[in-house]
């Protein structure tokens, strides 16, 4: 089967001194009915690569396939794909249904049809009572709904999202995620999705493509780019991470046994076709690992600081060997730790839980 | 904390500010008063009367050259408007080019260079067409307005499209419109209040020149402005004052209209 999208050695230089690379190299396949998102800080090429995928600006070089056949000389207007803008950009001289019956009447449809479409896309959106209004009348999260049933009428193969949810607030935005993802459901659409919330990325999402300065560091499902971040970065811009240094003792495929600060051998998980030796870094996720008296530990250290977040409890440990720790435990009324500030203490976690990071 | 400067509190701020205001006001003030004076004087009060406007209504003379003015107003702002979309559009909705503020500058060229000399240059260029083609027609005032009433029309439909979200025509072209679709269907019906306030400020710009007209001008070819002038190296009465009231009022009511246009959102 080919791929929905195929993006291959997709490259953007803007001009300039000096040139400004805004996506070096980038291939990536997504699926028929994914909901694939691409997540970075801002300027990593994200939205730019959205936008060629769309049609608005030219790749410099590589190929950008649509189910086998190649969009790089179709303007946007014959590209079956649709965009939902990070503006929204309603036509404010237009109400809420002529918006949303605009693509279908460019694509030159019956009147009769459109009528019926744009009926059920203001059903599918929850905003069928809106149709008269002028978009300048209705809240940021109606006018959301309307750019999502406009960009979803003409039933494009796939849908493009620009950060979306950006605009809305905090308890709206999280009202849209699941909104999104119901709608995506229902309609079989491959959404492309794009953000730089990497906790909306992980609630929605299929595949993440996590990305910085203009390259694809990794793609994976949520839960694989979470526990298992290939490399710093990743590691870093997606949740807490403690970054904690070891040496490779032996190593096949990604399993590994790694030698702690401590002297202590533990498995860890090597990245996807690599095989690291000598000094390496692992990742250890804050509600991975657990506190524990000295005589248990994994990493021995002294406890500096109990922060108390409500749900959970951060506790901080100043290890031996002069390095950090956070250790995220959850509440619970029955519980209580049992340490307190300037005890000595250890840090622990289960084999297979540490991740060899590419340097 | 220093005291943040404020020009309103400088002696005397109020008494400039007033006597600015009177000497602005004042002649034009009593222009139009006494273009209700019952007397032939434009300076002697002798009672109240309708007498010049109707004496002006039935002027043939003032009624041909307000004809004249109303079609070269017209037609120069027209034409002018129309090329100033193209320019508008050409200088906001294109990559950026080489020699773009160069293109700027020649397009609002009217507005720099002295009207006299841009009057001379038309007289004598178009001297030398009269000569090869024998046409003396209004077309030769037509052309010159049109000119210099471009950039009136530019800067306010420039100003609209630079004011505008490119977002929206991009959602459009995502929408399956081609691009000459895009324009007709969401650039023009945004673009109607920039270009409508472009065409008012060009024919009131049109209906008021006197310079350019009075040296391209054939003879015959008087338009209400130039006829005025003529009128007044003759016998001055209050019929002139009553023709710059009704002028006053046209172009009151245009920049009026003009202020509304540029303010109204989308």
């Amino acid at each position: 089967m080919t791929a929905a999208i195929s993006v291959r050695n997709l490259r953007k230089v803007y001009p300039g001194s000096p040139e400004v690379v805004a996506l070096a190299d980038a291939s990536i396949d997504i699926e028929d009915n994914e909901f694939f998102t691409l997540l970075g800080p801002s300027g990593c090429g994200k939205t730019t690569l959205l936008r060629m995928i769309a049609g608005f600006e030219h790749p410099t070089s590589g190929t950008l396939t649509m189910h086998g056949k190649d969009l790089a000389n179709l303007p946007p207007y014959q590209r079956p794909v649709n965009t939902v803008f990070q503006s929204y950009a309603l036509f404010p001289h237009m109400t809420v249904a002529q918006n949303i019956g605009f693509g279908l009447e460019m694509l030159g449809k019956p009147k009769a049809e459109i009528k019926q479409t744009v009926g059920e896309m203001m059903e599918l959106v929850k905003m069928s009572q809106m149709a008269d209004r002028q978009t300048g009348q209705i809240s940021g999260g109606q006018q959301q709904r309307v750019a999502l049933a406009r960009a979803l009428a003409p039933r494009p193969r796939v849908l493009l999202l620009d950060e979306p949810l950006s605009a809305l607030d905090f308890k709206l935005r999280k009202d849209m995620q699941l909104e999104l993802k119901r709608l995506q459901m229902e309609t079989g659409i491959t959404f492309i999705f794009v953000t730089h919330d990497q906790e909306e990325a992980l609630t929605m999402s299929d595949r993440i493509a996590v990305m910085s300065a203009g390259t694809i560091r990794q793609i994976g499902g949520p839960r694989d780019i979470y526990d298992h971040p290939a490399e710093r970065f990743v590691a870093d811009f997606i949740g807490d991470t403690n970054f904690v240094p070891a040496e490779v003792a032996a190593s096949k495929g990604t399993d590994a046994d790694v030698t702690l600060s401590s002297g202590k051998v533990i498995a860890a998980r090597m990245p996807e076709g690599e095989a690291m030796q000598g000094k390496v870094t692992l990742a250890v996720r804050p509600e991975h690992a657990s506190i524990c008296p000295e005589a248990e530990a994994l990493l021995p250290g002294t406890l500096s600081e109990i922060v108390y977040f409500g749900t959970d409890t951060h506790y901080h440990v100043a290890l031996d060997d002069g390095t950090g720790f956070v250790v995220r435990r959850q509440n619970r009324p029955d519980e209580i730790s049992g340490f307190s500030t300037g005890d000595r203490i250890g840090v622990q976690f289960a084999p297979g839980v540490g991740q060899v990071l590419r340097d | 904390m220093a005291k943040r400067f404020d020009i309103q509190r400088m002696p005397g701020f109020k008494t400039v500010a007033a006597v600015t205001f009177v000497l602005l006001y004042m002649p034009i003030f009593l222009l139009v008063i006494y273009s209700f004076n019952a007397g032939t004087s434009i300076a002697i009060w002798e009672g109240f009367s309708w007498r010049w406007y109707v004496s002006a209504w039935d002027n043939q003379q003032v009624q041909e050259a307000t004809v004249r003015s109303l079609i070269i107003a017209f037609w120069a702002s027209a034409i002018s408007t129309t090329l100033a979309v193209l320019a508008a559009l050409a200088t906001t909705r294109t990559p950026k080019f080489k020699g773009q503020s160069a293109v700027f500058a020649m397009i609002n060229q009217p507005l720099m260079v002295p009207e006299i000399v841009t009057a001379v240059a038309l007289l004598i260029f178009f001297a030398m067409i009269k000569v090869a083609t024998g046409y003396t027609g209004l077309l030769y005032l037509i052309i010159a307005h049109t000119a210099f009433c471009i950039p009136f029309a530019y800067l306010p439909i420039r100003a609209r499209l630079t004011g505008m979200d490119l977002a929206l025509e991009q959602a459009a072209a995502d929408l399956y419109a081609p691009p000459f679709r895009v324009f007709t269907r969401i650039t023009l019906p945004q673009l109607w209040p920039g270009i409508l306030a472009g065409a008012m400020l060009a024919f009131v710009i049109s209906l008021d020149d006197v310079v350019i007209t009075e040296f391209v001008k054939s003879a015959g070819q008087d338009t209400l402005p130039t006829y005025m002038l003529g009128q007044l190296r003759r016998v001055v009465t209050p019929e002139v004052n009553a023709i710059s009231t009704v002028l006053l009022g046209i172009s009151v009511t245009m920049v009026v209209a003009f202020t509304a246009l540029s303010k109204l959102k989308t």
